[in-house]
């Protein structure tokens, strides 16, 4: 068994498709339309083969009361890691990205939380080899 | 606001809220659970905030579909009104 996709519910999948990739870097691998939605999936260009995120509509009613419930208390629905994550951050606000967490320290990682704009919160990760 | 005070938890609440304001659940919750070895739970950490809160002591600001926490200090005015500290208690802590 192994993971090679995970996925992140978005209000609407063209707008998701133009943040996930205009904004935050990452490119499309599968659109495969399946009724007025898609089996919609971007990878990161530096693991074109590695797990995919799906773009998934957040049709379903419970979706939206569960995404309203998570961003109100700034959780982020998952996670990202980059390299360095005040360039990122420095890069994402210039582009017009609201973090509801600026970068922080908390001893095994520096963390920030920015909003995806589709209805979640997406915290990015660097991981410190010495705390 | 001398209960909300009286809980290490809380008043750990107040010193990361006192490093930057501002702050959601999730974010305070990684400050106590790194920096101060707290295992509380979110539900847990939630509710010291809301006794935080009826003391004054934090203020919850709604921001479109954020709620961010802020510190308000002015509370703590009452204590040295009630026990002021006399003029020379600074220079005499030192000696003591």
């Amino acid at each position: 068994m192994r993971i090679n996709v995970m996925s992140v519910m978005v209000d609407d999948q063209r707008k998701a498709l133009r943040f996930y990739t205009e904004v935050l870097g990452f490119v499309k691998k599968r659109e495969i339309p399946l009724g007025e939605h898609s089996w919609l999936t971007v990878v990161s260009p530096d693991a074109p083969d590695g797990v995919e995120l799906s773009l998934e509509p957040d049709e379903h009613p419970a979706a939206r009361p569960f995404k309203d419930a998570l961003v109100a208390d700034g959780i982020p629905f998952t996670s990202f890691e980059v390299d360095d994550v005040q360039a990122e951050y420095d890069r994402l606000v210039g582009l017009g990205v609201r973090f509801t967490q600026p970068p922080t320290h908390i001893g095994i990682a520096t963390t920030a939380v920015f909003d995806d704009t589709c209805g979640n919160l997406i915290q990015i990760a660097q991981e410190h080899s010495t705390p | 606001m001398f209960r909300a005070l009286a809980d290490p938890t809380r008043r750990a609440i107040l010193d990361e809220l006192s490093e930057r304001d501002g702050q959601t659940l999730f974010e305070l919750c990684a400050r106590l659970g790194t920096k101060h070895g707290l295992g509380s739970s979110r539900q847990a950490i939630s509710q010291h905030l809301d006794v935080l809160e009826s003391a004054g002591l934090v203020r919850t600001r709604r921001e479109g579909r954020y709620k961010f926490h802020d510190l308000d200090t002015t509370p703590l005015q009452e204590i040295t009104q009630r026990w002021p500290i006399p003029k020379s208690a600074s220079k005499n802590k030192e000696s003591r």
